[in-house]
């Protein structure tokens, strides 16, 4: 049995998809949902609009779930929870959490190396997601967990976040690098210590001595963190995780979204739920004859009008065919394109309404 | 300005903008604004590590009638008699590395650096070391246009990273000047940072939609990038719906009553289509339009419309519609001193 079977735990909904098609509302909304429904829901959110921030209450804290008050008028017999991710706050508290001592916890923090890799290293974002979403998901305090990703080129990023540091910790030059001793670093192959002289001729000698410095800091720590990423990412391939996939009904972000449902399935992961926003309605069409004679009326703008929102309609149409054939077992939703954008929590469970 | 002012204000053109917004579509249309004025337009797009076979990468070339994903090789798009041309290719990190290897006297270490990862190394030593590779090849394509060799671009655009990242991009080569120790890689950001900074060599096209968000964003991100130095050209508001003269009222009645007079009797089916969709298109226009004044009001910046495309993908044929809308939106725009 594994841990994370062990544990009851809270459900994990990650949402997925490419960059400005909604994914951050997507996932509130979800957890809005699941806190009318009775459940305790967070969302952890990362990098949000400002003024969806501000409806959540987490335009100003950071990296600590709030608690977020039902819309006035509207009853939510759960709890609903936001959480702003915090990347650099997250790290460093992981690595206070598995430091054997307060000192070589400062250490690590005043490391330059450190520090851009928790601050500024791509697929670190990933990777702290998954560890927020796995110490909320240890803490036993939600019932549903609903995680926005990045907004990445690669769904990999994400369900592979956890080994990120396992592949940086597993890197062969890092590994050289992490050997101690000069004993060592004399019984480097000679191909080695001519690729740590050219690293260090490229980016300074300074940069390989912050590499070692931090690595051999490191040393102690890195067995906790790996544990701790494989547990994460047991969870996120366990039952308790499901996928929705959020895209809108356009050609490029409908390629965009079957490329990482191409690439999820390699992982094997799969969108139980595609989430479509921003759909047109359709309208019925005017017979070819009534169109013609109102041509130069007064309604000629509103004929030419149904025209193209009729075109806009067919063209979604045709989009999600291509979403439905890909995911024939998903369940699709479409949410229309709304008068405004979420900026309170009315407007946030106007879309959990088309989520339901 | 005219067409050729406005391509001709700096040799490279960095597109950004949100996820979505249709910074290639646009990197593309000004490519063949390019092209129609007879200039050498060279489309630059960057790929994250190892993502050879995005999707995006052919939507470039789609616009222009063909289907293939973008190279390390340049690719030609398109060609006329005054001897416009569209080229474009695409660089990743890693080839960039290689490339300044071999350029640094390291070609025999060079592929096996890189294959064993030490690009990592370096990133995560020096998390910009990607962007100012990626720039300074850039850079070189710039100095290449500058002293007039004969296989140089005219116009470099670069498809850029979503704006989040594009921020980082634009970032990165200061950090890198202020942090690496000396060594090559420091002299190579100052002289990324010498391009950024100097408008008469790179200038930076913002693309939004007129859409809250974008909008909002786009405003951030304009404060961010004139914050770096990097000098703002213009801000394409692209999609926006072609804006129609509705009726005043939508009542049903009165449509039915104007039908009626223009002899033509229309079923309650066919007036609620026209009255719903007609409410959907007065909303939405009404929308873009707020957020086109608000965009005008919090960034004092020219505006560049581009109309939605009601087809159902971008082809030549939108290419051409969206590059008069450019030509048109650029000649409406006042000459600035330089």
């Amino acid at each position: 049995m594994t841990s994370a079977e062990a544990r009851p735990g809270a459900h994990v909904i990650v949402c997925v998809g490419p960059g400005g098609v909604g994914k951050t509302t997507t996932a509130a909304a979800l957890a809005l949902r699941g806190a009318r429904g009775g459940l305790r829901a967070c969302v952890v959110t990362i990098d949000p609009a400002r003024r969806l921030a501000d409806a959540l209450g987490i335009g100003d804290v950071g990296n600590e779930p709030h608690r977020v008050e039902a819309p006035p008028g509207s009853h939510m017999s759960g709890e609903l929870w936001a959480v702003m991710l915090d990347a650099q706050t997250t790290f460093d508290d992981l690595v206070s959490r598995y430091a054997t001592g307060p000192d070589q916890a400062a250490t690590i923090l005043a490391n330059p190396v450190y520090q851009n890799i928790s601050a500024a290293l791509s697929g670190t974002q990933e990777y702290m997601a998954v560890e927020k979403l796995y110490e909320l998901q240890e803490s036993g305090a939600f019932d549903l967990i609903v995680v926005d990703t990045p907004p990445a080129q690669h769904a990999l990023d994400f369900l592979e976040a956890p080994k990120h540091l396992a592949r940086l910790l597993d890197n062969r030059v890092f590994r050289l690098l992490m050997t101690p001793t000069r004993a060592g670093l004399r019984a480097l192959e000679i191909g080695a210590q001519l690729m740590l002289r050219t690293i260090a001729k490229v980016a300074g000698g300074q940069v390989v001595a912050d590499t070692i410095g931090f690595f051999t800091q490191f040393e102690g720590m890195e067995e906790g963190f790996r544990a701790r990423a494989r547990r994460a990412e047991e969870v996120l391939h366990s039952d308790l995780t499901s996928f929705v996939l959020v895209c809108s009904p356009r050609r490029d972000t409908v390629d965009e979204a079957l490329y990482l449902v191409t690439q999820m399935g390699a992982s094997g992961a799969e969108a139980a739920t595609v989430v479509v926003n921003r759909c047109y309605p359709s309208y019925a069409a005017l017979p070819g004859a009534t169109a013609e004679a109102l041509a130069g009326t007064a309604l000629s703008s509103l004929v030419v009008n149904l025209e193209q929102l009729s075109a806009v309609a067919s063209m979604q149409d045709s989009q999600l065919a291509r979403v439905a054939s890909a995911l024939p077992k998903a369940t699709v939703l479409r949410v229309p394109f709304l008068s405004r954008d979420v900026a309170d929590l009315g407007s946030l469970a106007e879309v959990a309404d088309y989520l339901a | 300005m005219g067409p050729l002012t406005f391509l001709t204000q700096a040799r490279v053109l960095i597109v950004t903008g949100k996820g979505g917004v249709g910074k290639t579509t646009v990197s593309g249309v000004v490519a063949n604004l390019a092209v129609r004025n007879g200039l050498r337009a060279m489309v630059v797009q960057i790929g994250a590590p190892g993502s050879r076979h995005e999707p995006e990468a052919l939507h470039l070339s789609r616009l222009y009638g063909q289907e293939q994903a973008l190279g390390y090789e340049a690719v030609l798009l398109d060609a006329n008699e005054e001897g416009g041309e569209v080229l474009a290719r695409a660089l990743w990190p890693d080839t960039a590395l290689v490339e300044y290897l071999h350029r640094h006297g390291m070609r025999r270490l060079s592929r096996r650096l890189v294959s064993s990862g030490a690009l990592d190394v370096v990133a995560t030593a020096v998390p910009g070391m990607p962007d100012v590779l990626l720039l300074g090849k850039v850079k070189q394509m710039e100095r290449a246009a500058a002293v007039g060799e004969p296989d140089a671009a005219d116009l470099i655009v670069l498809d850029a990273p979503a704006a989040g990242h594009a921020i980082r991009f634009l970032q990165s080569p200061h950090g890198v000047a202020d942090a690496a120790g000396g060594g090559p890689v420091r002299q190579q950001a100052e002289e990324v940072v010498a391009m950024l900074t100097d408008p008469s060599r790179c200038q930076v096209l913002l693309v939004t939609t007129p859409e809250e968000t974008p909008v909002t964003e786009t405003v951030e991100t304009a404060r961010l990038i004139e914050g770096t130095g990097t000098k703002l050209s213009a801000v394409i508001v692209n999609a926006r719906l072609p804006v129609l003269d509705l009726p005043a009222s939508l009542r049903p009645a009165e449509l039915a009553r104007t039908a009626a007079a223009a002899g033509t009797k229309l079923t309650t089916a066919e007036l609620e289509s026209l009255v719903a969709a007609g409410r959907v298109r007065a909303q939405r226009q009404q929308a873009q339009a707020a957020q086109v004044a608000r965009l005008a009001t919090e960034l004092p910046l020219a505006q560049l419309e581009l109309p939605f495309c009601f087809s159902s993908e971008l082809g030549p044929d939108e290419l051409e519609l969206l590059t008069d809308a450019l030509e048109v939106a650029v000649s409406g725009t006042a000459e600035v001193a330089p």
